[in-house]
């Protein structure tokens, strides 16, 4: 048994000798090392590693939770006789308690690949070379001598958790994640300095893209974005960059859960099983991918993980059920909350869709803006070229888009065939008909 | 890493805390939180100024040099250990019950080495001089120089350290069964208040944090730093259509914060924003004059000039501001300024967390751009003073320029001269959350309710529409501005490159000529298919 489990595994001992009835318990450990790298030289190292602990405590029907990073026995003692307290000054709750224990059964046995030993092998020298190699993609671009700054960095996450519950879920897990970005800022002539950006991360280091690529990408970026323009209200085509569509699909996952649900804060409320968007529109939660920045065995429950199912040709095939809201519900839990989101990709990249679009709006990059919950209506601003002719054209700002979720998804009329692999939500380029966007 | 700076509201969950729920056995029984060594001693500190609050958790003198002589190993220029210790505490009400609470406990101390515009940064979660020297050690990485010597004494400074938000009562001595029917009342008012409404959500936070600042200079920096938030969500029924909204309020504040009169304006308030969304019809698209309802219209402030004004962005000359101090950016008449001084305001600091003492500094005088937002390295870049700015989120972050409190100051105007000057745009008066690029000056913020102004009235309700703009060029069409100043009292958290900070924001009634409303009604008629 590691370290972490005996931790968990004690400070549930704890919670039952202080008058819970039963408690589950999270324990926590990360070393996370970063590099920012800013026109040359360091700007930023820093190094640490944290700990922590979280605790859910059911006590005589009530319920309480929660965290410290204070761990020292005699402070950890206090804290939890004071939270079976606290507990016990609140109302009963009749829908909380620990999952069904054969909730738990089922556990995959692949390997996922989370973790990435060369983690502790990868030196400071390593790391700043990385990101100075960045800064030399940048500074190859084509045009970069008008580049003002050039940052980037690398980062890296060794963790390990282990999480127990007093009806019989072990788990533990130990997983790396690395990170590298590149950010370049450019001058325009009326003194506005367009900044874009690139990031990538993976489950092991060998996987992240050469550095000398991700900055030249993110200079010519922003070098393209020099000279943009308002451009006329319209409802027109848009067509969504893979790595922005995430904000789009994101949007949905709010009201996908069950807490939404029975809360009456959803409006997706009543629609399984039943169309919410257009053929080309699929979606399952994967938490088996191997390598994937999601991908778990068993979910903050600890159920066992399973791909869901979550959008099916267009119509709405599952929920994000948790165990509490389920019960609430009178459902069966599925899962709290998303691992990978993979939207099925279709066959044409991203040449070939704009060449199909002929004249709409090619959009990089999402800012502000907010999509409600309760009734999908979203307004976000919205950033990226004119496309015209079928190819892109001239950059565009300060321009919006808005309408309802409900309708929006029924209007994706293309797929792009290029899943953004750099994250959980691994968008392909999504193509909206009849979109209205506010500009002049 | 996307580096977008964006503020959202009501998020921060804060907490609460019984006497012994500090956490911490070492402690004397029931010991309470009192303000800062230095507001009761305002004398004091000559010789070795004494760490008060820490002291519980065997931080000394001793250990701070210990782990100051270990950051400065390798030389560097400055250096400095932030211990933190934060409980916070939450509870909510849901379906009519208040059924569940959470509390947390943050406990550590960070270490940060400075060379130049370099930072070396490290944090551990154990209050011990092995474990801090340790990480000092990696912090001192970042220089490469021969070692300097620590100081042996410290001094407090500021002193005396000025006292915005002493508590009659803390936290710690407020008991959960006090808090309970505050909730519980809150529900029932909001059901009773509309027939509509058909849930209602309420949550309380409070905190209490404390800080100990050390460095290399010898000063020695206490704050106590209390918080509390209150949230009420309500969902409205009515023909079949359901919608939310909510009320909050915030403030480093205790328990006496929540007056009835403060009360019965969060229930008035949440109940009335949702309601209206009933009559609300969608908003127009594109560019026309807009009047920002004063309060938390410093929305507008916040992203269209304060995060520009951040000095990391210009010494990086990577802000659109970057080259504009001593400029011309609006009408004579505009003031702006960001103010750690509001007594009790969410963005109220008495120090920044470098130990600096947090004033009113002005980014806008009479129109003209006047001084950046400073944390200590951006200071020494341009050869001024800090401005008290260097804020971070815990110990696990190094400090940076961040706002505190931003508002403008009162205008010539007259609210109702204001409006009636508009003959077709809209009113905004409620706001969840906007966003900036600090380069390119873009920002834009989402408006939650509002209103049309046709021919200088309102006339309908509107709702859920992002505004887009352009900083300077913002700036530069406030055309009237009102003498009705409001610092909005709502939880606003402002997150920048990974760290969020609570910061206060107000306006009073504003109007910009011309910007872009990102609605989907073109009816003004410029509106074409393409």
């Amino acid at each position: 048994m590691s370290e972490l489990l005996d931790v968990a595994k004690r400070a549930i001992e704890l919670a039952k000798k202080k008058g819970a009835s039963d408690a589950s318990a999270n324990a926590s450990r990360a070393r996370e090392v970063e590099i920012g790298w800013r026109d040359g030289k360091v700007e930023k190292a820093t190094e640490a590693t944290t700990r922590g602990l979280s605790m859910a405590l059911y006590v005589d029907g009530r319920f309480t939770s929660v965290s410290t990073s204070d761990l020292r026995p005699e402070a950890l003692e206090r804290f939890v006789e004071d939270a079976v307290a606290l507990a016990r000054t609140l109302a009963k709750d009749p829908h909380r308690a620990l999952p069904e224990p054969k909730l738990y059964e089922g556990r995959s046995k692949d390997d996922l690949q989370l973790f990435d030993p060369s983690h502790a092998t990868l030196s400071v020298e390593a790391r700043r070379d990385f990101a100075k190699q960045l800064e030399a993609g940048a500074r190859s671009a084509a045009g970069a001598d008008a580049l003002v700054s050039v940052t980037t960095g690398t980062s890296s996450s060794h963790s390990t958790f282990a999480r127990a519950t007093s009806n019989g879920f072990e788990g533990e897990k130990e997983e790396t994640s690395f990170g590298a970005w590149a950010e370049a800022t450019t001058k325009d002539v009326d003194g506005r300095r367009p900044e874009d950006w690139v990031s990538a991360s993976a489950r092991h280091h060998a996987d992240l893209p050469a550095p000398e690529g991700l900055g030249r990408e993110a200079a010519e970026r922003a070098l393209a974005a020099r000279g943009s323009k308002k451009g006329e209200s319209a409802v027109t085509t848009l067509i969504v960059e893979n790595r922005a569509a995430r904000r789009v699909l994101g949007a949905l996952l709010g009201p996908l859960t069950a807490r939404a649900l029975q809360q009456q804060q959803s409006f997706l409320d009543d629609r399984l099983g039943k169309a919410i968007g257009g053929k080309l529109f699929t979606v399952t939660d994967d938490p088996l991918l191997v390598r994937g920045l999601g991908s778990r065995l068993f979910d903050g429950e600890g159920l066992a993980a399973r791909r869901l199912p979550i959008v099916k040709d267009g119509v709405l095939a599952s929920y994000y059920v948790d165990v509490y809201y389920g019960r609430k519900l009178k459902n069966a839990p599925t899962t709290a909350g998303p691992s990978n989101l993979v939207l099925a990709p279709g066959k044409k990249d991203l040449a070939a869709l704009l060449a199909d679009v002929k004249d709409g709006i090619f959009v990089t990059g999402f800012l502000g803006g907010n999509s409600n919950a309760t009734t999908g209506d979203f307004s976000l601003g919205i950033q990226g070229f004119r496309v015209r002719a079928g190819k892109k054209a001239e950059p565009i700002n300060e321009m919006n888009a808005s309408g309802n979720q409900r309708e929006l998804w029924k209007k994706l009329v293309a797929v792009g065939s290029d899943p953004y692999v750099w994250s959980s939500q691994r968008t392909p380029t999504l193509v909206f008909e009849g979109v209205s966007v506010a500009g002049l | 890493m996307e580096r977008r700076d964006f503020l959202h509201l009501g998020a921060a969950l804060g907490a609460v805390t019984l006497p012994t729920a500090l956490g911490c056995g070492a402690a004397p029984k029931g010991v309470a939180i009192t303000p800062g060594p230095s507001a009761k001693a305002p004398t004091a500190a000559p010789l070795g100024a004494k760490i008060v609050y820490f002291e519980r958790f065997g931080v000394d003198a001793a250990m701070i040099h210990a782990a100051l002589a270990a950051a400065l190993s390798r030389g560097g220029d400055y250096a400095d250990v932030f211990f933190q210790h934060k409980v916070s505490r939450s509870l909510s009400l849901e379906d009519g019950e208040v059924n569940r609470a959470w509390t947390g406990v943050e406990l550590g101390v960070g270490v940060r080495v400075v060379k130049g515009d370099q930072t070396g940064y490290a944090f551990t979660e154990e209050l011990t001089v092995a474990a801090i020297t340790s990480a000092a050690k990696i912090a001192a990485a970042i220089a490469d120089g021969p070692a300097r010597d620590a100081p042996t004494s410290f001094h407090a400074d500021p002193s005396p350290k000025p006292s915005r938000y002493e508590l009659a009562r803390a936290w710690e001595q407020v008991r959960a069964e006090e808090l309970l029917p505050l909730l519980t009342g809150l529900n029932e008012r909001a059901l009773k208040a509309d027939a509509r409404i058909k849930k209602v959500n309420v949550g309380l936070s409070h905190e209490s944090g404390a800080i100990l600042i050390a460095d290399s200079s010898g000063r020695l920096v206490e704050d106590l730093m209390p918080m509390t938030s209150l949230w009420l969500g309500c969902v409205a029924e009515q023909g079949g259509k359901r919608e939310t909204n909510a009320y909050n309020v915030a403030g480093r504040n205790g328990l006496d914060f929540y007056s009835e009169e403060r009360l019965a304006r969060v229930v008035r308030e949440a109940v009335a924003r949702t309601t209206v969304l009933f009559e609300a019809t969608p908003a127009p698209a594109g560019e026309m004059p807009i009047v920002m309802a004063a309060g938390s219209s410093g929305i507008l402030l916040h992203e269209a000039i304060g995060h520009g004004m951040e000095a990391d962005f210009n010494r990086k000359n990577t802000s659109i501001f970057a080259d504009k101090i001593g400029k011309s950016v609006a009408k004579p008449f505009v003031n702006i300024v960001d103010d750690g001084s509001v007594e009790h305001a969410r963005g109220a600091i008495d120090v920044d967390d470098e130990g600096n003492v947090a004033g009113k500094t002005m980014l806008v005088e009479n129109g003209v751009l006047t001084t950046y937002l400073h944390d200590s390295i951006s200071a020494k870049h341009y050869k001024t003073k800090p401005t008290g700015n260097g804020r971070r989120e815990s110990y696990k972050f190094p400090p940076m320029p961040r706002m505190r409190a931003t508002y403008m100051q009162p205008g010539p105007h007259k609210k109702d001269e204001i409006l009636a000057s508009v003959k077709k745009g809209i009113y905004c008066t409620n706001f969840s959350n906007g966003q900036v690029k600090i380069g390119a000056g873009d920002f834009t913020f989402y408006v939650k309710n509002g209103y049309l102004i046709e021919d200088g009235k309102l006339t309908r309700p509107i709702k859920d529409v992002n505004i887009i703009g352009n900083g300077p060029k913002v700036l530069e069409k406030i055309d009237m501005v009102g003498d009705d100043l409001q610092l909005d009292e709502g939880g606003w958290t402002c997150g920048k490159d990974g760290q969020s900070v609570p910061v206060s924001q107000g306006l009073p009634t504003t109007r910009v000529s011309s910007i872009t409303v990102g609605g989907t009604r073109s009816d003004s008629g410029k509106g074409k298919k393409s």
